[in-house]
This record gives structure tokens, sequence and C-alpha cells, in this order.
């Protein structure tokens, strides 16, 4: 086993583990930046460094931003280790990786967890076939492979991440076959009050608007307000099927994106037994911190959209105030120095989530979606419907993790992943009480996959 | 079973990469050099990676970034691997998963112990 | 909403693992009115988050009579409970890798053999292959135990709770035992959520008991340690029975599904307040590496959780279970030294028996909590297993 004593590490090269690493490497920390990536960027930034430039030009200039951040970790001094996979941190800062088969502990006087967001699991009937995939999915195929459908493909749900990759999609040539859009006239209602805050964000909401409008000019048939969406099919996707204002339609294909918003990953900030609590307007878990990012768990800090959904531009923001605060926590520099040099910062922190609190109310996932009926599938590796979730919660399993160890729900490969929302909600729900008071699953390392003969060190 | 490919290149790349030729339940492939495993496989008409273990239900990548594990594939003899976290590489042989993956067991010569009883 | 009525019962009892749920329906089917109390969610600690082994094979010999009556419950588990908690008659074979483990395994049958027990058979090399056709080549025989096997944890001790309250036991979870005294014949047990009084008390709080027997003025050498375990991806069927060592640490079983289970006394780390045990992974490294020495072909195989269990271990590798030596009218059975699933059935049975003054052939004299105050006794020191108990 070997052991290495180093200052910090940094988990993720995504926008908050690039500007942070970059930051404290330039403070003169020593810092060890581990992704399991093969390039750095993350999700949003994925494969910015390999792009060419016509699929950079095609994804946006907001995908092309991402070049400064890699650029600038390039010439930092940090050390940065791609294709490292983090199986366990420990509360006493130890970091364990395996890379090219061997495993590696660093002993780290902080840890700054940056791994990100996940997309929302989207359980409907069929979302399991082969041929349903998250938008987020089909943005990492262009990002990273300059992959498209190459039928007419069917984009459904709601929120930026979905519009956005429609756009991408139009100036690639790609026909959407249709846009079938879950957000109805209650959502616009819900989020009138945050319209104000979101008109302080005219840039982001210009951009919003303008590629809303290359969609709806587009041609492509488009619905609102779509309810009990199914996917249709028995080997693979054949259709998606919906109502609209009581009207059922179907539409068929072979692809259908699905996307109702991103959520924080918190594998490692929950195996660490940090205090998380429930957003009530993300719905999800984010965890718990001081403000710069510091969890209840000393030493281990975390920034970016692992701390709750905030885009990209705040997370780099906010990787940077954490490389401050874990800087003077190690004492390289005063705490009077990090509170100047966070000045500028908590101001574009504030100008960057301006648009969340819209966004989130305008694109709140509908419960339907989150807390499915009875006979869709809600945990897909063990493959345990809702219906059963419910009978196990009748027979006492009041929580995730009764649930998990009386009928398997969320003791599969993915560690809970694709289904630890839902069996929240759900449980919440059949319960009649709060999901903070439900809680998650009790989360325990290897974080991601380690085979015996690696642990044996052969 | 291949199909039409789910995905295709976008047009408006310029195709100057180099190729990688693999084998995918020993048919041949030839895929661009520094795509996933998973990407090569959708863009080869491969829509079905494995049949889940449970059921024997027919899966495919869901989420291209790790979280979901719907992309496992056997890759030169290694099983469980996240296709959409490999690079591509030349000569790799890569099997679908049916059901729990069947790890192959080589009994080594016996040495005759005898038992005092 | 809670009368002073429904707190107040016949028996109470500290503790909604297996123990604790296993005395609570033994007295229930004898009329008795029982109360559980259980801290967080019956089954949270080590009943829940074992190995799932039910073994006899290997035991300290004080144990063995118990072990063996707890046996045969677990093979008719399904018309006590009406549930069989997921127990397969898998059987359990200790494997000896050289030949004198193999002499250390047959020099312990003959001494079972000489005091009266014949579940444990020693086996020779052929016969190991027989049963276990997969593993690696160097092994040079063992023991087998064809009616010991495994069961599923958690659903095991569901099926008891689920029985217990059928049988009119109430349980109350998250309710955490503060403070334990007794005046005049009531013993009052005061939680978070109010006090619930009992003629008798049971306590069968695992790694929290002694705590409570302390508070009582009846201190035991009992110690709280995070034994950890593994669980690896699904594999295809390859192991039928469930495994020991000799000469190294090991618990393997292979479930239904497909996935294997990993253990063998791994002692990682505890953080006791926060009742939590941490994975220390040097030593997971030792356990894989054992794994991939018997089945080679493993090394692939991924590990997809890895945990530690919060277990109480005694002075002596032996539980405390019986009536209090202090006060009237109180009974233990906890500190199972991580090997306690098994006996749970059995011991609850017994437990049962004790307080409802009903005899018993079997003597819980090994078990008294006052034992480590006097010289060792005959019974429970004169065989020591020779071999780190699976």
């Amino acid at each position: 086993m070997n052991h290495e004593s180093v200052d910090v590490v940094v988990i993720g090269a995504g926008a908050a583990g690039m500007a942070a690493a970059t930051r404290m490497a330039g403070l003169g920390l020593q810092v060890v930046l581990l992704d399991e990536q093969g390039s750095p960027g993350g999700q949003i930034y994925r494969g910015i460094t390999l792009a060419p430039l016509s699929r950079r030009d095609l994804l946006g200039p907001d995908y092309a931003h991402g070049n400064q951040l890699a650029q600038a970790l390039t010439s930092s001094s940090v050390r940065y280790e791609k294709g490292a996979s983090v199986w366990q941190v420990t509360r006493d800062h130890q970091v364990s990786y395996l890379r090219e088969g061997h495993l590696y502990t660093l002993d780290a006087k902080a840890v700054l967890l940056a791994t990100g967001a996940m997309e929302r699991p989207f359980p409907i009937v069929g979302w399991t076939l082969p041929g349903v995939m998250s938008a987020g999915a089909a943005q990492i195929l262009l990002k990273s492979s300059g992959l498209a459908p190459s039928e007419p493909l069917v984009l459904a749900g709601c929120g930026p991440l979905l519009y956005l990759l429609g756009w991408q999609y139009l100036r690639a040539g790609v026909t959407i076959k249709a846009l079938v859009d879950t957000t109805r006239p209650e959502d616009y209602w819900r989020a009138r009050r945050h319209l104000l805050t979101a008109l302080r964000a005219w840039p982001y909401l210009r951009k919003g608007l303008e590629l809303m409008r290359s969609l709806r000019s587009a041609g492509i048939a488009q619905f609102t307000g779509a309810e009990q969406l199914a996917v249709e099919g028995e080997e693979e996707a054949q259709a998606l099927t919906f109502s609209v204002s009581g009207k059922a339609h179907r539409i068929a294909t072979r692809c259908v994106l699905l996307h109702q918003g991103v959520v924080p990953n918190i594998q490692f900030s929950q195996a660490l037994r940090a205090r998380h609590v429930w957003d009530l307007d993300q719905l999800c878990f984010r965890p718990v911190t001081d403000p710069w990012g510091e969890l209840d768990v000393p030493g281990v800090y975390i920034a970016g959209d692992g701390a709750g959904i905030g885009g990209a531009q705040a997370a780099a923001v906010q990787g940077q105030l954490a490389a401050l605060g874990i800087a003077a926590r190690l004492m390289t520099i005063g705490t009077a120095e990090r509170d100047e040099q966070a000045r500028p910062l908590r101001v574009q922190l504030e100008s960057s989530l301006r648009i969340r609190p819209f966004l989130d109310a305008l694109y709140q996932p509908k419960e339907q979606n989150r807390i499915p009926a009875d006979e869709v599938m809600v945990c897909r590796c063990e493959e345990v419907t809702a219906g059963e979730l419910r009978s196990f919660v009748a027979l006492g399993c009041a929580g995730p993790n009764q649930a998990k160890s009386f009928g398997r729900c969320g003791m599969g490969p993915c560690q809970g992943r694709m289904c630890g929302l839902t069996v929240t909600e759900v449980i919440a729900k059949a319960r009649g009480v709060s999901a903070d008071e439900v809680g998650y699953y009790r989360i325990r390392p290897p974080i991601k996959p380690i085979t015996l003969g690696e642990l044996a060190g052969e | 079973m291949r199909t039409d490919p789910l995905f295709q290149p976008v047009v408006s790349e310029a195709r100057a990469t180099r190729s990688v030729s693999l084998t995918f339940n020993d048919q041949p492939l030839t895929v661009p050099a520094g795509i996933s495993v998973a990407a090569a496989l959708l863009m080869s008409g491969i829509s079905r990676f494995r049949a889940t273990p449970v059921s024997e239900s027919p899966r495919a990548p869901y989420c291209m970034m790790g979280v979901c594990f719907e992309c496992l594939v056997d890759i030169d003899g290694v099983p469980n691997r996240q296709s959409c976290l490999i690079e591509v590489a030349d000569n790799m042989r890569i099997r679908s998963q049916e059901g729990a993956r069947d790890l192959i067991c080589q009994p080594m010569n016996v040495r005759t112990v005898e038992v005092q009883s | 909403m809670n009368e002073p009525r429904k707190r107040q019962a016949d028996v109470l009892v500290i503790g909604g693992g297996i123990h604790g749920l296993s005395t609570a329906l033994y007295l229930a089917q004898a009329g008795v009115k029982v109360i559980v109390l259980e801290a967080e969610y019956c089954g949270r600690h080590a009943s829940g988050v074992n190995a799932g082994g039910v073994r006899t094979l290997g035991r300290h010999l004080a144990e063995i009579p118990l072990a063996l009556a707890s046996r045969d419950l677990w093979h008719s588990l399904k018309n006590t409970l009406g549930d069989d908690g997921g127990f397969v008659p898998s059987g359990q074979l200790k494997l000896a890798e050289t030949l004198a483990e193999l002499e250390e395994c047959r020099r312990r049958v003959e001494q079972l053999q000489a005091s009266g027990f014949d579940h444990e058979v020693l086996v020779d090399q052929h016969q190991v292959f027989d049963i276990l056709p997969t593993v690696a080549r160097h092994v040079t025989g063992g023991i087998w135990v064809k009616d010991d096997g495994y069961a599923v944890p958690y659903k095991t001790v569901t099926a008891f709770r689920l029985a217990a309250e059928h049988s009119g036991v109430q349980i109350h979870e998250n309710t955490p035992a503060q403070q334990i005294d007794q005046t005049g014949t009531q013993w009052r047990v005061s939680t978070p959520t109010g006090s619930f009084s009992a003629e008798h008390l049971v306590v069968t709080a695992g790694a929290w008991a002694g705590g409570l027997a302390m508070q009582i003025g009846e201190p035991v050498p009992v110690h709280p340690e995070g034994l950890m375990l593994m669980v690896t991806h699904r594999v295809a069927s390859f192991c039928a029975p469930v495994l020991g060592a000799t000469g190294r640490a090991l618990s393997f079983k292979q479930f239904a599904n497909g996935t294997v289970v990993i253990g063998g006394k791994l002692i990682g780390s505890l953080d006791f307040l926060a009742r939590h045990g941490e994975v220390n992974m040097e030593l997971l490294g030792r356990s894989a590496r054992t794994v991939t020495d018997l089945f080679p072909h493993l090394k692939h195989l991924g590990v997809n959780r890895v945990w530690a269990g919060v277990e109480a271990f005694t002075a002596d590798d032996l539980p405390v279970i019986g009536a209090s030596r202090k006060v009237s009218n109180l009974s233990y059975s906890f500190g199972f030294c991580g090997s306690g699933f098994q006996m749970g059935p059995g011991t609850g049975k017994r437990l049962a028996q004790l307080i409802l003054g009903e005899h018993s052939d079997i003597s819980l004299e090994p078990f008294a909590i006052d034992r480590f105050n006097s010289p060792p006794r005959e019974s429970a020191a004169s065989f020591q297993s020779a071999t780190p108990t699976p």
C-alpha cells in the first residue's frame, strides 16, 4: 500500500476542481487533483481539451469558456492525475484511489470534494429500455465523441440542459422529432416571485429566451404540460407516449432523451457522514457547509454542484472560495488576507446564482416523475418497482436502509445513485413524513468499484 | 445483435482521427480512436449491451458518465467494466454480459493428500 | 397519546435485535405481555449487518449445546415465524490449507467426539473438491457440518419482528433506553419519549448492554468493536456451502442472488458515540488476498460495499446469558463476540424459559455474568477453540 503525505487533495477536475486546484497551487500549496476521466473538464466541460474547433463552436460559448480553466490548470504546479478512480475518503483525510490497476493512498491536510452533479433520475414506465438516455448522456456523447442520434429523437422533460441540447442539435443538423415539455402554467405562476431577481440576471435570461426562440422557430413538434410520460417497447424504445390536457399522444422513436434537472452527487459527502439537508426548492439532499464550503467534517470541503446546483460559473467561484478557506486553514495565508481575496469572489458568486431561484421554481420536477406509480422500476440495478418498495414500507421498513436490507433496493452496482432520491421520496410520501426525516441511504466505500485482485494488491 | 446505429458522427466534424480495430462478441468493428467503448458500440449499431442478472432484461447506457452502471461490459476477460469511462484500444475484445457474469475457473493439478481418520 | 397503561408490561426488553426479538416472541407465545424498546430500528446493528452465517462449526465447547438447540429452530423457522428469513441449509466447510492445519482439524473433531458431539466431521481433500469443485488445489481437507448454513440477517430480524408483533409484542423503535432503575417490584426504563415499566427487565442491547449493566452496579468486561465485511457484485453460482479457514481469518459465502459476502473477525475502527464502524483498508487487502488465494478466478470480481458493524466482545469470547447476579427480575443476553446471529433463536427460547421458570437441559452457567470475578470454571475454559472462529 503506497502512502504519501500531501497538502491538499482535490477530487474532480470539473469547473470547481480545476479552479480550486489552480488557485491553491498559486498560493503555494502542494495540490494533487484526482479525476477518473482521461482529460479535465468534469461533465459541463467534458472533453474540452480534446474537442476540435468545430465542435466547440457547435456547443456554444459557455462550453468553450472551460478551456481557460483547463489551460490555467495545465500551467499550474498542480499534480493532476487522470484516470484516478477514488474509492474512499476518510474523515481524517485519507484518500484512497485506484489508478492503472494499482492502489494508492494520500494522507492530506485537507480534502476538497468537487465531484459535481448528476442527472436526476426520471423513473417512468420503460425508462430502463435501450434507447432511453438522459439528455446529459446525449450531450456527453456530443462533447466527448462528436456523436448525435442518427434518427429523429424525442426530448422530454424540463430544464435548461434539455433546451440547450436541443439548440446544439439544431446547430449540428440533427433532426428532433418532438420536444415534450412537462412545464405547466402553474410552474410559471410559482416562478413569478423570483422574476425580478431573474431579470437582474438578464444576460442569462436573454440567452435562455433566444435559445427557446430558436427551438420554437425550428418547426419541431412541441408539447407543453405533458403528463403520464411512458416509453413503449419490448427490447428497446419504440415510442414515447404521454398526455396533454387529457389527450393521449404517441410519438414513434428509438431515441428518447429524458431530463428533469441535475442533483448534487452526494456519494462522498454521505459516506463521510456529513450533515445533509433536504433542499425544498431543488428537491434533493445537499451537504451543509460553512461559507468556505467546509462540511461538518473538519478539513473536508466541497465546492461546485455537489454542494447544491448552481451551474459552472458558480462552481468555479466556489472552488476559489474553498481554495482560500483551505489556504487559511493550513495557515498559508491569514484570515484577513483570505477575506480580502474572497470579497470580489462573493460578489461574483451572488451574481452567478441570481438566476437559480427562478429556474428551480420554473423547472421543478413533477411529482409523478419523482414518485412514480407502482409498476415503475425504481431500483434499476436490482429491478425493484415502486409498488414493491411501498410493500416494504407497509411491512415496517421505515427508511431507505431498511428497504435496502429487506429487498435489495439500492444494493446494486450503482450504489443507490439512480434510485436514492426516488426511494427517499416514495417512502416519505407513503409514511406521510418529510424527506429529511426519512433520510438517505447509508453510503459506504468503495465509492467506485474495486476488484478483489486490486484490493489484494495483485 | 446489430441494428442501425442509434448514434452517428455529427456531420459538421472533419473525420481526421485515426481508427481502432476491436471486436464485440467476436464481431470485428472499426471505430475512431479517442472515444469511449460505450460510444464506439453505440455508433456501431449495438443497442443492447447486456442482460440484467435479475431478469435478463436488455440494458444499454443511460448516463454516459459512470453513474448508472448500465454500460457494463466484459473487456479482455475482465467483467463489469464501465464502458463509458474506458477509451477504445486496438485489439480490445469486448463481450456483452448475459446475466450474472460467469468467471472462468481453472482448476490446477491436484496433489493427493491422505487423511488419517 | 401514550396512556400509562400502554407503557406497562410484564416484561420490558431493551434491544430489538435477534436476541431481544426472539426472547420477546417466546415470552409472548406463553401469554406474557412484552414491550421491546429499540434505540434505532430493529436489526440496525449486529443482527442486521452480520455475515449471515448460521454456524455451529468451530464453536466454543461451552456454547455447543445452545448452538445445537438453536440450529434445530433455524431448520423449522418457517413454521415458527411463517418466514424462513432466507435460511439455506447449505452446510459449512472449514478449509485446511496445509497438512498441519488438517491435523489441527483432526484433533478438534476428535476432542468434540470425546465430548459426545458429532456434528463436525473431518473431510479429506477429495471430499472437499466434491463439495466445492472451484476451490484452489492446495487445500488439504477440512471440517464439514452439513446442517449449518446461512440466512439473510435483516430478513430474519424482520421475520422475528413481525411474528413477535403478531403475538402481541409491542415494539417501540427510535426509543433508546437511557436510565434503568428498580423500585420495589417494578423496573422503570426512561427514554426520550417517557418511561416504561415492567416487573421483569431483559437487556439484549448488544454493544450497549455493558453500559446498562454498569448502571445497576453489575460491571462486565465487554467492549465494542467494528467488524468489517465486504459484499461483491453478483457472479454466477460457484460456491454452495459457507466457508471458513483454519490458518487465517475467513468467513465466506455466496448468496442465492450470486453476491459473495466476505468477513472473518476483521476488526476495523469504531466511532462508538456515533454508533458507526469504520473500514480499515489494510486489513481488507489481507482479506481479499485470502479469497484470491482460495479462488484465483475471483480476482476480477468487484467489491460493491464494505462496512463495519458494531459488535460486543467479552473478555473470554463467551456471551453473557442469564439472570442478573446482583438484582432480582433482570436477565441478560449479549456479548456474542461476532457469533451471535446463529444463537438468536435458541438463546431467546432458553432465556424465555428461564424467565418463565421452566426447566431446560441446557445450563446457562458458562454464560453467567459474574464469572469474570471468580476463577475460571471448568466447563468454560477447558476447551479453547484453537483457531480464530470465523
